[in-house]
């Protein structure tokens, strides 16, 4: 079977799969507008104020929603033994887990790159930004993925992985959350960003390079402890 | 059907193989040749390392000494492998798009006689039909060497027959079968191994 | 001997321990003399900062402690791969053995950062280049610790640990160029930790020789507990038996107690 359909089969599962648990896949998404309401409370309501920290407040809460959703990324496959399946297929598993990569940021990273512009609204950034904001979420939220799913892998086996996922992840989300907030920022003084929309896809593209064999990596040692 | 194996030599091959698991010496020194047409019944108290052997041998579990050769095979270990949201079908649609080849997907839940569980999704199944499912693989994806880990559990007696028929037909097409069990299988010419005689000395027993 | 017949033999960790025994003599007592000098040199001899006065001392343990923090992990991102490749026992080991050091010297690295901000900033923490991307290799340290922790099969936590040192060590670069781009955004004027033009050589001269120090020190503390690793991992091993049996006979005051904790037995050690 060619590469191609390889990973278009792998997709498909993972895509009817989320559909027929929709209100898992939505969890992340009311977590994120959970949590805006939370800061919007929590440092009041003042346009200057909110607005001043809007991008930074977005791009953290967007990385914490991430993380959420990361963690059964790869569990359900592990306890319900397809993942052990997928790796004895005796080929690269390069393929099939980039398109889990793929179904899993299409959820979270794209839907909230299309969600941003109502988390722009509720923390009152300018209007003139908010362009910016998807733009940077677009190029910068597969990195996250990507990463968070290596993290993920490397838990899959432990049970009570969740907190330990946050500390192995969370720093290597350090270089997307400077430079997706900071374009933000650097946008509602009037600079160009473009620079900075450059650098987020030189990351992500990086991580599409070096992601998926960790994590491929991670699973098979994973699999050892079953 | 087609033979599965093309020259005479075995389909697995271990020499001087050891496992060790947690620190603990699970079998040592262990040689065994499984040729066409065979099927070996791994036996051997709780703890004795037959899932760690069945999953050495099919490279899930990298801390063994000593020498595997194996043909290609297929492994049904304790969890049923299929996805609790989907169906029976879009389980091993997925399963033959991976490994094509086979006689197709209704063939093979027909002949473990789960025709009309198609659209039924896995989560709606009793562990018993899960397993059935599960072991349609078997039909599914050839394979010249079969790994099963306790094919035997959650089924009823037509499902435990079932899985006897289904290594019966394997062994006569020339494949070759390697189950770990507890309970006899008593199938014609299969032969037993127990990990306990292979136990390092000095092992609780 | 050739690289090739060296490379076998690093992954033999018999041999490794008895070829090591002196190398971490020579290691620890140089890392003495070294840091001593340095130290005694730095602290009383050489000329106070014309701006900063005595305060900017610290730095003779300040940078050698944060030069060893990050080479740890570059160590580990190396040992990881060559773990990741060719499966070698040794790579573990190191692996292991370099994580509590790495971050016992990343947080040291901080405390005298601290220490040396107040006096010079007016402030305990200041979110310098520097230190900042210091604050993350700990996190990054923490991940490795807790990993490793967390996973109870030795082999299997060796290997996602190596997996998760190789990703990190990917992502340094990154996160520290990151860092210094987001202070020109946040930060007008930036502070500069080490003014190293206007430094005379009776200033860098005992920093040099303390950073050297460190790293004697790094690799017999790395040697020390490779070798404890090695007895404690091959304590089932013939050979190690035969040395702790050998041992026994030279040193017959040995307690009842210490036979028994030194024979084998399932998980000894754990």
């Amino acid at each position: 079977m060619s590469g191609a359909g390889l990973f278009v089969a792998q997709f498909r599962r993972e895509w009817i799969a989320s559909l027929r648990s929709l209100q898992e896949a939505f969890n992340p998404l009311v977590f994120l507008f959970l949590a805006v309401t939370l800061f919007a409370l929590g440092v009041g309501v003042q346009p200057e104020v909110l607005g001043g920290i809007a991008p930074g407040v977005i791009w953290v809460l967007v990385l914490l929603a991430n993380l959420l959703a990361l963690d059964g990324m790869f569990r359900r496959d592990f306890d319900d033994g397809t993942l052990e399946q997928l790796v004895l297929l005796g080929r690269p598993l390069f393929l099939p887990v980039l398109a889990k990569m793929a179904a899993q940021w299409c959820l979270t990273g794209l839907a909230m790159t299309v969600l941003a512009p109502l988390a722009a609204l509720l923390l009152y950034l300018p209007a003139g930004v908010v362009d910016t904001a998807m733009l940077t979420l677009l190029a910068g939220s597969p990195a996250l993925t990507l990463f968070g799913a290596v993290g993920a892998a490397l838990t899959v086996a432990l049970r009570r992985g969740g907190v330990l996922l946050a500390l192995l992840v969370l720093p290597l989300y350090v270089p997307t959350l400077i430079f997706g907030a900071g374009a933000i920022d650097l946008a509602m003084a009037g600079s160009d960003v473009s620079a900075q929309i450059y650098l987020l896809t030189a990351i992500s593209m990086l991580a599409v390079t070096v992601a998926p064999f960790a994590a491929q990596a991670a699973l098979r040692i994973g699999l050892e402890q079953a | 059907m087609a033979a599965l194996a093309g020259d005479a030599g075995p389909l697995l091959r271990l020499q001087e193989f050891s496992c060790e698991r947690d620190g603990r010496m699970l079998f040592q020194g262990l040689d065994l040749a499984v040729g066409p047409g065979e099927c070996v019944e791994l036996r051997g108290p709780n703890g004795s390392g037959k899932s760690t052997l069945i999953r050495a041998v099919a490279g899930l579990y990298p801390d063994y000494t000593g020498s595997i050769r194996s043909a290609e095979c297929l492994y049904v270990g304790h969890r049923p492998g299929l996805a609790v949201l989907l169906s029976a079908e879009e389980n091993l649609r997925w399963y033959a798009a991976l490994r094509p080849g086979g006689p197709g997907v209704s063939a093979a839940l027909e002949r473990v006689g789960m025709a009309g569980y198609e659209r039924v999704a896995c989560q709606h199944m009793s562990a018993g039909q899960q397993r059935r499912v599960a072991l349609a693989r078997l039909v599914l994806c050839p394979a010249p060497l079969w790994l099963l880990d306790e094919p035997l559990t959650a089924l009823d007696a037509a499902g435990q027959q079932l899985v006897l028929d289904l290594i019966e037909d394997q062994r006569r097409r020339g494949g070759a079968a390697l189950c770990a069990t507890h309970q006899p299988l008593d199938l014609a010419g299969a032969r037993v191994l127990d990990l306990a005689d292979a136990a390092p000395a000095g092992a609780p027993s | 001997m050739t690289l090739k017949e060296l490379w076998h033999r690093l992954g033999s960790p018999r041999w490794f321990y008895r070829i090591s025994g002196p190398l971490a003599w020579v290691l620890g007592i140089l890392a003495l003399v070294l840091l001593v000098s340095g130290s005694v040199w730095g602290l009383a001899f050489a000329p106070p900062d014309y701006q900063q006065g005595n305060s900017f001392r610290i730095i003779y343990i300040h940078v050698p402690t944060a030069i060893v923090a990050q080479s740890a992990y570059m160590l580990m991102g190396v040992a990881g791969a060559i773990l990741l490749v060719w499966r070698m026992k040794m790579a573990d080991m190191v692996l292991a053995a370099t994580v509590p050091f790495g971050m016992t010297m990343t947080a040291l690295a901080l405390f005298t950062g601290a220490v040396w901000g107040k006096p010079t900033w007016g402030a305990w923490w200041v979110w310098d280049a520097r230190t900042t991307s210091m604050l993350v290799l700990l996190f990054l340290y923490f991940g490795l610790y807790a990993l490793r922790q967390a996973i109870p099969r030795q082999e299997t936590a060796g290997r996602a640990c190596a997996v998760l040192a190789v990703v990190g060590v990917i992502n340094i670069p990154i996160i520290k160029y990151s860092v210094d781009w987001w202070l020109t955004l946040h930060q007008g004027a930036t502070f500069r930790l080490t003014e190293a033009p206007a430094m005379p050589p009776e200033m860098w001269i005992p920093l040099a020789v303390n950073v050297l120090g460190l790293y004697c020190f790094f690799g017999a503390n790395l040697v020390g507990r490779l070798r404890a690793e090695i007895v404690r991992r091959e304590a089932r091993t013939a050979w190690v038996r035969a040395l702790a049996a050998g041992e026994l006979q030279t040193a017959r005051e040995v307690s009842e107690d210490e036979v028994l904790r030194m024979g084998p037995g399932p998980g000894a050690g754990r």
